[in-house]
């Protein structure tokens, strides 16, 4: 409000203002534009080192612009089973999982928004209890190992199926968004607590469902951890672990073990590598358009008292 | 408001029992999670007793005999002891010296910026390296800090920032810097967020009456913005030093190498490294008794700065 009343007033406003402001705002714009840079050049860089030749790119001649534009690396991309069955993995785990954490999560928040609820507290600090204690990465393993779901795609799914965290923000902004009036006159109508989290809590909380299903969603697509931990068949490994063994160990450039792969230089090979950051990260980045209009709406009430 | 009371007034006189099947929906809700807790969170609990336990490949998890404090001691008495946390406290304390101001810095900026396309461009931007995997992150890193050719190496080679024949993923200096920053790169923009909508929540009317009093604008970031910011920082900060030796497995563990162990090699890494180690048998209540110690000492921590932020501050997460 007070923002648009200065850009009419602009002209004048500008004038009155002193010589240190002035300067503090270029300074501003200066440290606005660094930012910007510093943050986009490493994406631009990626873009434009996919596209080039390789030759190129490792002698430092592609820095702006793509040079001797060629598009080999999305081609061996395309013809490399690996990464869609991996990307198939991940899309499974990321749709199932998230689903899964939202049918655990919210109805949970709701039952601990509940003032009236005599167990809310003993309950929350049974949840709460988890956040700062665990019994670590040995016994979580025999536990997973005994219950037989080591190298199971539903470990990926189970594990992580409720964050506490999580929880806490859904509680909050059940509890700070929702007037007891509208819980009062539901109850008044004889509805039932199954009745009044469907059609008067579920509807009301549009932003929080976007910013848990944004966590979630991002918390499986990046998930290697897990997958790292209790999964060892390429058949059920997510994306990242594909991505691990093309990026980082260079698996499919040692000898050509894997098929495609065969015997292109290395050059070739690095162009491969950029390719698969872009068709790797796209999709991700592609889901927070849609989540951000609600997003910080939700992530402001939902935090204001974690 | 009177139905209300009646209600509340007609609770206080159940028991337990009564109670529980009085709110049993609530209890319907809550069981998935409770159940999931107990299996994932709560019987692991249980089997932290391995840590004072000689694990037995046949009788498995709960059959070993008793030790005693005997893997704490192998531990603390073995070389790994003191590489190990001295990492993990550097890589902890350097990542909080830096990653922890910055999105503070950067939501104070960006909310000083009148342009309001500029502004939204900018915020939307600073999110995006947060969408990253962490495994494309260091594989960014990887390529583009390549000792012969990595652009980014190539242009601090260029500025004299660092040495030209500096090997920036391999030699051991360098790597506390390339985590820190990639960390700050990465998630800087997106914890803004908060520190940006509590700003949003300033009264405009302070920014009047400091007009009137004839503060400038860098007065005013320090006398309005901030203080506004004071809670949340504490609550975040608490939150940041309860996980201070949980410093990210993730990325450390991709980004190790044979040249950088000697500074890369943190708690939860050797951990793993413990529990699935390249070459012998995997050492089972040598890695539950190193993991127990680590919840002991990030609990302690979580208290002390909550006990430390109550005293100055006043605000406190617990």
């Amino acid at each position: 409000m007070e923002k648009k009343e200065n850009k009419k007033g602009s002209r004048p406003h500008k004038m009155q203002e002193s010589l240190p402001d002035r300067i503090f705002h270029v300074i501003v714009l200066i440290l606005t534009i660094t930012t910007f840079i510093v943050i986009t050049y490493p994406l631009w860089f990626v873009i434009i080192a996919s596209v080039s030749n390789s030759d190129l790119v490792n002698q430092g001649k592609v820095v702006l612009l793509p040079k001797d534009i060629r598009f080999y690396g999305f081609q061996q991309i395309i013809r490399d089973t690996r990464i869609w069955v991996g990307y198939r993995n991940t899309i499974v785990y990321v749709v199932v999982g998230t689903l899964l954490n939202m049918v655990i999560t919210m109805p949970a928040a709701y039952a601990l928004s509940r003032k009236d609820f005599k167990a809310r507290n003993p309950v929350m600090l049974y949840f709460v209890f988890t956040m700062y204690f665990s019994g670590g990465l040995v016994p979580t393993y025999m536990v997973i190992n005994k219950l037989g779901l080591i190298d199971s795609p539903w470990v990926l799914i189970l594990i992580g199926a409720l964050n506490t965290y999580n929880l806490i923000i859904a509680r909050t902004f059940i509890q700070n968004t929702i007037p007891n009036d509208l819980y009062e006159s539901a109850m008044l109508d004889g509805a039932g607590h199954f009745r009044i989290f469907w059609s008067v809590v579920l509807p009301l909380s549009k932003a929080i469902i976007a910013v848990e299903v944004l966590y979630y969603a991002v918390f499986h697509w990046n998930d290697y951890f897990n997958a790292l931990i209790y999964t060892s068949s390429p058949e059920v490994q997510p994306l990242q672990m594909v991505l691990r063994r093309i990026l980082l160990q260079n698996e499919a450039f040692a000898g050509g073990s894997g098929g495609v792969q065969g015997g292109y230089a290395q050059s070739s090979a690095d162009q491969v590598k950029y390719a698969v950051i872009i068709v790797s990260t796209v999709p991700i980045l592609l889901v927070y358009p849609f989540v951000q209009k609600y997003f910080e709406k939700g992530v402001t009430i939902g935090a204001v008292k974690g | 408001m009177n139905n209300n009371q009646i209600k509340t007034a007609g609770t206080k006189k159940r028991g337990f029992f009564a109670q529980m099947l009085h709110d049993w929906q609530l209890w319907v809700m809550l069981l998935p999670g409770i159940v999931y807790i107990f299996i994932f969170c709560y019987m692991p609990m249980y089997g932290v007793q391995l840590a004072f336990r000689k694990y037995d490949f046949a009788k498995g998890i709960y059959g070993g005999e008793w030790v005693g404090l005997a893997n704490f001691i192998q531990y603390f008495t073995s070389p790994m002891f003191k590489t190990t946390v001295v990492n993990t406290f550097v890589i902890a304390v350097v990542s909080i010296i830096f990653s922890f101001p910055a999105p503070i810095i950067l939501a104070l900026i960006i909310n000083q910026v009148r342009q309001e396309k500029w502004k939204r461009t900018v915020q939307t931007v600073v999110y995006i390296p947060y969408f990253i995997s962490t495994v494309v992150l260091v594989s960014m890193l990887n390529v583009m800090f390549a000792q012969n050719g990595g652009v980014l190496s190539d242009l601090l080679k260029h500025f004299g920032i660092v040495a030209d024949n500096a090997n920036l993923l391999g030699q051991k200096q360098y790597f506390v810097w390339m985590y820190v920053f990639s960390g700050v790169w990465q998630s800087m923009g997106w914890n803004s967020i908060i520190y940006l909508a509590a700003l949003s929540g300033v009264d405009p009317s302070l920014y009047e009456a400091a007009k009137i009093d004839g503060a400038n604008a860098i007065q005013r970031v320090i006398h309005i913005e901030f203080p506004v910011l004071v809670p949340t920082i504490m609550i975040l900060l608490i939150m940041n030093m309860g996980n201070i030796l949980n410093v990210g497995f993730d990325k450390i563990f991709l980004m190790q190498n044979t040249l950088n162990m000697g500074v890369s090699e943190v708690i939860s890494t050797y951990v793993y490294h413990l529990m699935a180690p390249t070459a012998g048998a995997p050492q089972f209540s040598l890695a539950t008794a190193v993991g127990l110690f680590t919840n002991v000492v990030n609990f302690a921590f979580l208290m002390g700065t909550n006990w430390f932020s109550k005293k100055t501050t006043g605000s406190g997460l617990l």
